[in-house]
């Protein structure tokens, strides 16, 4: 299948009053047409980031330092602003986790809606006005012509969010952002959600990028999962190896430690030791290393390089791979292979 | 099993008045008619979405609300303000769900440990209150340097230890845990549940748990009651219910938990729900639930059904559950 988006050496930083934080450090990844890729990790991991710079949307003091976001083929970074917003939108949408602050409390939905069609399409207003209706039966509100004239505060939490997917697939997108969309939701609605969500793609046959930190939603939606920690990627790969073969110890410590509903036995869990990294004192080495059990003493000191496992669909940036992976070829700026000894700390 | 349970709650109600004009007003009932028991070292999960009324029922067994109606007895002593709610405060205590906005900003981590200590006058001097404060911090994973540091001084996990280490300073024998790990990330809430069981294990607490992610609630249960809008729809062990869920609004609260596992997420059958939560102030006449219902029947709607033990230890209120071998 072919790439509808490349995303190569994105680094992306906020210029604090208390320093630089680099929130993403150098991710590269690539999105196939049709398929639904999966961003996990933890708040502050630059999941978020990461797409806010895909559609450059970033509110300063953040901007993109280097990298390249091709999307078709197109580069993105670099791009005007006047030719970025025929990107947003159009092409490539965003959807956020808080529904009510996304929607504007002063004007009804139909308003919104219909704004929102004027603005990037031809139509005329009767014509949008029709479209409008139509993007609210099809994400399946009721009576549409009645939502049409109620404002955000009228409706509940799940209702919002479909009148934002509504609105966000309006000129059906083909590509998808969905920033943490149902994390703001109880379970039955996020069920409900997320169902919509498979079913519109299938139809529409868009890609989605799905930023999420619920394991759970990831593994019953997403083709490929990316997992970030600290800014980085440190490991990517199909979901069924994510979740059956992880390779790098942060990933393999998340999923020892969520508590699993479908086990009868109780279990233990068992903690990833320590606290989240402070972005503004990275460690020099892996950033996960203060933290990892199976830490050596070359993760202390460098950055771990990033090695393919199995063929070319799994990627981990960890040195215990050392051995049975390959070097990742398409990384900028990496460092000739070094010879190292399994050493604990 | 014939022991008194530590926690016994009989009809427990909570309405609020909610003014709907300018000499208007309505009763919202947040909790209406709940009734359990916990016994010593038993934990009881409490789940429910969001407006079910669950935070209410831990709030108003703590007599942090008057309760509208209900009895809650701990101990053998039924509840009513004066020495007897006073002597609760002291062995009953409450963990929050937001760590940030749970803590002073301007008290030390000393200060905010030791304030139920200060307020039951608990130690004889400066010296015996200073000592108890580092053995909470250690207790809970801290050291007993960081007392003189500021809670923003510390991350979302460390915040909630020292959440967790106040409530443990009254020496308690209850603790209500309102959401305890809903605000932390995935890789601490794992420390916080372990760390809840430890102190459980060795400090002989009960807990009643509050939260809406199943998988955590299960996990830490023995028993687990579902609320939906204000009620308690079914009760039973947390592997009974979970192998065995009877209340069709369970079985589709469980089936749409997300499961982490690729495999099985495919196979699994969801039971998806039509529509939203009524409100609170509208609660649909009968079973609450009927409206969402996928198996509601016309029956349904003429009378509330009761919470009734339909087999050992698994109680369910729903009028078509038949029952079996009681």
């Amino acid at each position: 299948m072919e790439n509808i988006l490349e995303v190569k050496g994105l680094k992306t930083s906020f210029y604090t009053p208390s320093g630089v934080v680099p929130a993403v450090g150098g991710v590269s990844f690539q999105l196939k047409k049709g398929s639904v890729l999966g961003i996990v990790g933890e708040s502050g991991s630059g999941k978020s980031v990461t797409a806010y710079s895909i559609l450059q949307i970033l509110t300063p003091p953040g901007r993109i330092d280097s990298g390249s976001v091709k999307f078709n083929g197109q580069e993105l970074v670099g791009l005007s602003e006047k030719e970025m917003r025929k990107i947003r939108g159009n092409k490539i949408s965003i959807i956020f986790q808080d529904p009510m602050t996304s929607l504007n409390p002063v004007f009804t939905i139909g308003n919104q809606l219909i704004e929102t069609i004027l603005l990037h399409t031809s139509r005329t207003k009767v014509e949008a006005h029709k479209r409008a209706l139509e993007m609210l039966s099809m994400v399946g509100i009721n009576d549409p012509e009645r939502r049409m004239h109620q404002y955000p505060y009228e409706l509940s939490g799940g209702m919002r969010q479909r009148v934002m997917i509504a609105m966000a697939l309006v000129c059906e997108p083909e590509i998808l952002i969905a920033d943490e969309p149902t994390t703001a939701l109880d379970v039955t609605i996020q069920a409900q959600i997320l169902e919509l969500m498979t079913e519109l793609q299938h139809r529409l046959g868009m890609a989605i990028i799905l930023i999420t930190h619920d394991l759970g939603v990831v593994a019953g939606m997403c083709d490929e999962v990316i997992v970030m920690y600290a800014g980085h990627l440190v490991e990517r790969g199909a979901a069924s190896q994510i979740f059956y073969q992880p390779k790098h110890e942060y990933t393999k410590g998340l999923m020892r430690s969520i508590p699993r509903i479908e086990k009868d036995e109780k279990e233990r869990l068992i903690p990833i030791s320590g606290t989240p990294v402070d972005m503004l004192l990275l460690p020099k080495g892996c950033a996960f290393a203060p933290r990892c059990e199976r830490a050596m003493k070359i993760c202390l000191e460098e950055k771990p390089q990033e090695y393919w496992i199995n063929g070319y669909n799994h990627l981990a940036s960890c040195w215990r791979n050392v051995k049975e992976g390959t070097l990742a070829p398409e990384v900028p700026g990496k460092r000739p292979m070094i010879q190292l000894k399994e050493e604990s700390v | 099993m014939t022991q008194t349970p530590l926690l016994q709650v009989k009809g427990l109600k909570q309405y609020f008045n909610i003014s709907t004009g300018l000499f208007r007003s309505t009763h919202l009932k947040a909790v209406d008619d709940v009734s359990f028991d916990i016994n010593a070292g038993d934990t009881l999960g409490l789940v429910g979405e969001s407006g079910c009324g669950k935070t209410t029922v831990g709030r108003s067994l703590m007599h942090l609300y008057l309760p509208t109606a209900g009895e809650v007895i701990f101990d053998g002593e039924k509840l009513a303000p004066g020495p007897v709610l006073d002597s609760f405060r002291r062995r009953a205590q409450m963990v929050f769900q937001d760590p940030y906005s749970s803590l002073n900003p301007r008290m030390t981590v000393g200060d905010i440990v030791a304030e139920p200590i200060d307020v039951h006058k608990l130690y004889q001097s400066k010296k015996e209150r200073n000592n108890r404060v580092a053995e909470l911090l250690d207790l809970v994973g801290l050291s007993s340097e960081q007392a003189t540091r500021y809670a923003h001084e510390f991350s979302g996990g460390q915040r909630q230890r020292i959440g967790i280490a106040r409530a443990l300073a009254s020496r308690p024998e209850f603790i209500v845990c309102d959401e305890p790990v809903s605000a932390l990330d995935v890789s601490i809430q794992a420390q916080v549940i372990n760390m809840l069981e430890d102190l459980q294990a060795r400090l002989g607490l009960t807990y009643l748990f509050i939260a809406h992610d199943l998988s955590v609630v299960k996990h830490i249960s023995n028993r687990i009651a579902v609320m939906y809008l204000g009620r308690i729809v079914e009760m039973a062990s947390s592997v009974d219910l979970h192998r065995n869920p009877l209340h069709p609004y369970t079985r589709s609260l469980l089936s749409a938990v997300p499961v982490p596992d690729p495999d099985k997420a495919r196979e699994l059958k969801r039971i998806i729900l039509k529509g939203d939560v009524p409100s609170p102030l509208k609660v649909p006449s009968g079973c609450a639930f009927r409206t969402r219902c996928p198996d509601a029947i016309p029956a349904c709607a003429d009378s509330c059904p009761l919470l009734r033990e339909v087999s050992p230890g698994h109680s369910v209120s729903c009028i078509r559950i038949p029952v079996t071998g009681a």
